[in-house]
């Protein structure tokens, strides 16, 4: 039986919401970054399936684009992080506050 | 088309020396002097080239205009008349008495000089340019060199007093760019040439508020009450130099801007508002002259006497009779020439003893005799005592003045006594008396400081006693400009009163 | 009123301008007040190297005037009467709109009257400065001086507009404001050279004020185009009229010393005693006088108001001959008796008969400054001491001087057949005369023997009785010795012509005044006497005698000792308090406005300046806490954003 499209959308509008949500709750860097990924993700998962309702591949396609910029960003965040470690000790985000007025 | 365009080098002229004077090593004192000096004098002469060349009629002369930025109606536009040109004279002409006067300067006179000389091109482009926008340029420019002048190489409250004169002035420079590009967009000219802009027809409300808009910056350089209080600041603080160029000429743009954009773009507001603005010259005469007399630092006693000076000319202005306006321009000269010289004396005072406190001296007449006298020569001048060229401006801006608007005469000619008051007082208690305090030991003033203030005291008597030559050049201009405004304002007078008829 | 306004049989001043034939004194009067100028400047620039030669350069400038004057009083005269008003242009002064202002002279009879007088008493004077500025670090500097005002006063009578009057008016005011404060190193000296300007300018106010309406109402300050034209243009009984002619009284009072403006004139004694002669008696405070009896036509309008002007003088004169009677200060004595003999000055004038007036001026110009010289010759002698119960007995060492003061005495006393017996009975005659005038004929009398009494004192006190005078602090005691020919020979002169000088106008009709200032003044005193005119002089004269016969008693004696100062005697001691009036009422306020208005300026205004500035500090540090540096309150600020704009695009593709 085929899956309704409509229930990827919902699928992907609450892995969504779950990243937003973690960004803003949680403290942990890393753990910040993963519910990044999962926004990435659940963004990727809607245009592969509008793809596929709509019938063509520019989803697909526009979904390659997301994932290698995805894969930059988490390049360069975990680099940042790294560094921030060795500068703070600390993974909280709360403690990155020098731009503070 | 045939010659020289004089206007142009007028502003090339200073800034070209100033680029060269910056260009050249920190330590060549000798050789950034005398590059300045060379560049000021040569400015000097070719304004009195202009002034040989200029005839005595209405309207503007020796005009040079090019294409600037062409697709928003920006041009370069260069004109002088009657009302500019001795403005344009007393800037060519205490430049070089300015530099003189800060020939023993140490500390990085390449950008003092070049401060200095940046600033006459901004302030003859001032009183120069015939396009709104080009005016405008100029306009905020010479902003930036004065606020380093203060800033830089002033006393000890520096910093305060240069950020104050550069914001306030800067506020009411941008009510007037606001104002003038109202008055681009509403021309329907896309032009923001001067004589384009004179055309353009406006509703009395339009009026109103552009008019409010150009008095915010013009009020705020006169200066006139209550926009004043910069004034005091920026002299205490400013170096004798500074000083002298801001009194002698800055203080001059806001009368210059009444009579060349208030009066002509604006006529009708210009008559319902007078009654305010000559109020506010009256205050400024005489609230100026009460406030001097209660001052302990001779820099800030004058830099009051100043707001009342210049209250005199704004009334002769908004009097709206050719006779006060005549005797505004002139007076604005006077004014520049006496203030001048008397910032340049209280500049040889502090040069020897860094003290400005009035009680801090006693005596001095005796100590420093020739110093003495000359200072009294120049304060019978600001009194106005008549044979000086004080009088030879004040007098007419009273007698005209009284002719249509007799109430303001008669309150302003009691400044007349006050200002006997606040410059005589200090006069007695640092002059007359027994030798004390920093009189003690000083030395009489050298050859350079009389060199300088020869030109002025010869200039002040000789303007006094035969005022003629000013007067020619300045009557057509002037009398065109009030009676032009005065007709026009009538005129629609007449049409709205008809239209009130027809309803 | 018609009584009043006597019909005058000359022409109206000025209507007559002729041109005088070529190379006349007349063409070069314009060089009588130029001489002195160049002279003053020269010496101002070259003084110190001239030292002791800086008075013959001045001397000889004054000579140039006084033998330039005389030339042209003899041209005036030898030309026909109604033919001796001249106008001279020298060049354009002023020319800004309709304001057209020429420096250009008025030569007429009344001109030069006034300029005989100028420049031959200054020249006198000159002379006597040789003694006695001698040894004075400043000497040249005081010629310098001297010669300024000279040219200065000349400026001012040779005028022939309004605004030329007033160049020389100022003129004179600044040259008093240098000479008053000569000695500047004493501060109270200064301080009252700065009092004369003040109080000066502040009566400049009215003549200013004075000059907008003549100029409002006629279109020109010449008085060549006013005065002829004041009863058509103005008519009699105008509002303008009577402004224009109150605003110049103003200006008159100031310069001429009269209630409420002469508190400056006993304050500047403090000046050297040539200055007091030349300036304080003879001529800077004659000028409001002069401008009085300038403008009569205007006067002539509303005669009312002269009968005004003639009462504050009488008044005047009283007030101050009360307040000489109590003075110590033999310069004071004399100083108040100028202002009060200033008040006969201004009866004459404000009376409308100028020439009484005028004659008043040119008597008082000798005696006074006679007993002005006198007065420096025992100060030169008594080592600048200047309180007279400090002094007695000088006659016999000084004998030309006290001969001399004698004369003066006798002629300000009104004794005759001195000159001020024939002047002052002429001024009182017109009070007498005016209908509503003769309360002060009366007061004029009373003060008449006021001026007998205080003369004579002064004069007893100085020159007769046994010496009085004791040691110094430093034990120097005085050795009075006779002056120097300098210094007695203008004495002598002065004496003369104080004595003869009634011969100028002995018949208030005939006289010889009478008719030679017809052309220049428009008359209009009253012409009924109320008293019989012999039993008026001889009251007059009856009330100087018993002036005097009453000092002879009172101070004459030799063993005469000063009364205690309390009551009466001592208010007039303290000029009946006015200077501490003047400074509660005016002067303190004055100072604490300056000073409440600074403060207001410096808080209130700027205070306003600098809390629009602490005000937009304030906003910011309340818009500086968005900046949390929370990088997840930054992110939640993206998501927000994120969220609008994905609602406008929403909401724009649906159609809101």
């Amino acid at each position: 039986m085929v899956v309704p499209a409509g229930y990827y959308l919902l699928l992907a509008a609450a892995l969504f919401s779950i990243g937003v949500v973690g960004v803003l709750m949680r403290r942990n860097i890393i753990v910040m970054f993963m519910c990044i990924e999962l926004m990435l993700n659940s963004v990727n998962l809607t245009l592969v399936t509008f793809s596929r309702i709509n019938g063509n591949l520019e989803g697909q396609v526009l979904s390659f684009f997301v994932m290698v910029v995805a894969a930059a960003e988490v390049t360069v965040g975990l680099a940042l992080i790294v560094n921030l470690f060795r500068l703070k000790a600390s993974t909280d985000a709360d403690d990155v506050d020098s731009l503070r007025s | 088309m045939q010659s020289v365009p004089l206007l142009t080098l007028l502003i090339a002229i200073p800034a070209a020396t100033a680029v060269v004077v910056a260009l050249l090593a920190p330590t060549a004192r000798s050789a950034i002097r005398a590059v300045s000096l060379l560049g000021s004098a040569i400015t000097f002469a070719v304004s009195l080239l202009v002034l040989a060349r200029f005839e005595s009629v209405a309207g503007f002369q020796l005009q040079e205009s090019a294409a600037w930025i062409p697709q928003w109606g920006i041009s370069y536009r260069l004109g002088v008349d009657g009302i500019s040109l001795f403005l344009v004279l007393l800037t060519t002409f205490i430049m070089p008495l300015t530099l003189l006067a800060g020939w023993e300067q140490s500390e990085r006179i390449k950008g003092y000089y070049a401060c200095l000389l940046s600033m006459e091109a901004a302030l003859v482009g001032v009183f120069l340019a015939l396009d709104l926008v080009l005016f405008y340029v100029f306009f905020e420019a010479m902003l930036v060199p004065m606020y380093a002048l203060i800033g830089i190489w002033g006393s000890a409250n520096r910093r305060y007093a240069a950020i104050k004169f550069f914001l306030y002035t800067l506020i009411g420079g941008l009510f007037m760019l606001v104002a003038i590009l109202y008055l681009y967009f509403a021309s329907g000219a896309q032009s923001f040439a001067y004589a384009d802009l004179l055309a353009v027809s406006l509703t009395s409300t339009e009026q109103a508020l552009l008019f409010v808009c150009f008095f915010a910056a013009f009020a705020i350089k006169v200066p006139l009450f209550p926009f004043h209080t910069w004034l005091p600041d920026a002299h205490t603080e400013a170096p004798t130099v500074g000083s002298v160029v801001l009194a002698a000429v800055m203080l001059k743009i806001g009368g210059y801007g009444f009579l060349r954009y208030s009066l002509p773009f604006f006529p009708e507001a210009t008559q319902r508002f007078a009654p305010i603005l000559l109020a506010l010259g009256v205050i400024g005469v005489l609230y100026g002259a009460l406030v001097a007399m209660a001052q302990r630092d001779i820099k800030r006693l004058v830099a009051y006497s100043s707001v009342a000076h210049l209250g005199f000319v704004v009334i002769g202005i908004f009097a709206l009779d050719p006779t006060g306006a005549a005797g505004s321009v002139v007076q604005m000269v006077n004014h520049g020439l006496s203030t001048g010289a008397l910032f340049l004396l209280i500049g040889f005072l502090y040069d020897r003893t860094h003290s400005r406190e009035i009680a801090g001296y006693s005596g001095l007449l005796r100590a420093v005799p020739v110093f003495g006298g000359i200072w009294l020569f120049v304060v019978m001048s600001s009194i106005a005592l008549p044979g000086l060229n004080g009088f030879a401006g004040e007098f007419p801006i009273l007698l005209g003045t009284f002719q249509t608007v007799p109430w303001a005469a008669v309150a302003a000619v009691f400044g007349v006594i006050l200002a006997a008051l606040y410059l005589l007082w200090p006069y007695q208690r640092m002059f007359h008396g027994p030798v004390e305090g920093l009189a003690v030991g000083l030395r009489d003033l050298r050859l350079r400081e009389i060199a300088i203030m020869v030109p002025l005291v010869v200039l002040i008597l000789a303007i006094g006693l035969y005022p003629k030559p000013l007067y020619d050049r300045v009557n057509p201009s002037v009398s065109a400009v009030v009676a032009d405004a005065i007709q026009r304002a009538d005129v629609a007078a007449t049409a709205a009163a008809a239209a009130r008829e027809g309803e | 009123m018609s009584a009043v306004l006597a019909a005058s049989e000359g022409v109206v001043p000025l209507t007559r301008i002729l041109t005088a034939p070529g190379g006349s004194p007349v063409d070069l009067a314009w060089l009588i007040p130029v001489v002195p100028a160049v002279s003053a400047g020269l010496l101002l620039l070259f003084g110190k190297r001239l030292g002791r030669l800086a008075a013959a350069v001045a001397i000889t400038a004054m000579g140039y005037s006084a033998v330039a004057s005389t030339l042209v009083f003899a041209f005036l005269g030898s030309q026909p009467e109604g033919g001796r008003t001249f106008v001279r242009t020298v060049g354009t002064w002023i020319s800004a709109g309709p304001l057209q202002v020429d420096w250009s002279l008025l030569v007429d009879p009344l001109a030069s009257v006034m300029l005989l007088l100028v420049t031959w008493v200054g020249l006198l004077i000159h002379i006597y400065s040789i003694g006695y500025m001698h040894g004075d670090e400043r000497y040249p500097r005081f010629f310098a001086y001297m010669n300024l005002f000279a040219a200065s006063m000349l400026i001012l009578v040779l005028g022939s507009s309004f605004l030329t009057l007033f160049v020389g008016w100022e003129l004179v005011g600044l040259c008093s404001y240098l000479l008053v404060g000569f000695w500047f190193e004493n501060r109270d000296y200064a301080t009252a050279a700065k009092k004369a300007f003040i109080v000066n300018r502040i009566g400049d106010v009215g003549f200013m004020i004075a000059m907008f309406l003549v100029f409002f109402a006629f279109g020109s300050l010449d008085f060549a185009q006013v005065l002829p034209e004041a009863a058509t243009v103005l008519g009699a009984g105008s509002v303008t009229a009577v402004a224009i002619c109150l605003l110049l009284f103003v200006g008159a009072t100031g310069k001429s010393a009269q209630i409420p403006l002469y508190v400056w004139l006993p304050d500047a004694m403090a000046g050297p005693t040539p200055v007091s002669a030349l300036i304080h008696a003879a001529t800077m405070v004659t000028a409001g006088v002069y401008l009085l009896a300038r403008t009569s036509p205007l006067w002539a309008l509303v005669p009312e108001w002269g009968l005004l002007v003639a009462w504050i003088g009488v008044i005047t004169a009283l007030v101050t001959a009360l307040i000489a009677c109590a003075q110590r200060d033999l310069k004071k004595i004399l100083a108040y008796s100028t202002i009060s003999q200033l008040g006969y000055m201004f009866i004459g004038v404000g009376l409308g008969d100028q020439v009484a007036g005028i004659f008043h001026l040119l008597t008082h110009g000798f005696f006074k400054a006679l007993l002005f010289l006198a007065a420096g010759s025992v100060m030169h002698a008594m080592a600048n001491r200047t309180d007279v119960w400090g002094m007695g007995g000088l006659l016999r060492a000084m004998p030309i001087t006290a001969i001399t003061a004698l004369v003066g005495v006798l002629a300000i006393a009104g004794v005759p057949p001195l000159s001020g017996f024939w002047s002052k009975e002429e001024v009182l005659a017109a009070a007498a005369d005016t209908p509503g005038a003769q309360p002060i004929w009366l007061l004029g009398a009373i003060v008449a023997g006021l001026t007998a009494f205080y003369m004579a004192r002064w004069f007893y006190l100085i020159f007769l009785g046994l010496p009085r005078w004791e040691a110094d602090a430093d034990g120097s005691v005085p050795h009075p010795h006779e002056s120097p020919p300098s210094m007695t020979l203008p004495l002598v002169v002065l004496a003369v012509l104080s004595a003869l000088g009634g011969l100028l106008n002995i018949n208030p009709e005939t006289g010889f005044l009478h008719g030679w200032l017809e052309p220049s003044v428009q008359r209009y005193a009253g012409e009924t006497p109320f008293l019989a005119e012999a039993m008026a002089i001889v009251l007059v004269v009856a009330l100087s005698v018993v002036g005097l016969v009453v000092a002879l008693l009172a101070y004459g004696r030799r063993w005469t000792r000063p009364a205690p100062s309390m009551g009466a005697a001592g208010a007039a001691q303290r000029a009946f308090y006015v200077d501490r009036f003047y400074e509660t009422v005016v002067m303190v306020p004055g100072w604490l406005l300056a000073k409440g208005l600074a403060t207001f300026d410096r808080l209130g205004i700027d205070g306003l300046v600098n809390g629009s500035g602490r005000a937009t500090q304030r906003l910011a540090s309340v818009t500086r806490r968005l900046q949390t540096g929370f990088v997840r309150s930054y992110v939640l600020a993206v998501l927000g954003g994120a969220v609008l704009v994905g609602a406008m695009f929403f909401g724009a593709g649906v159609g809101w």
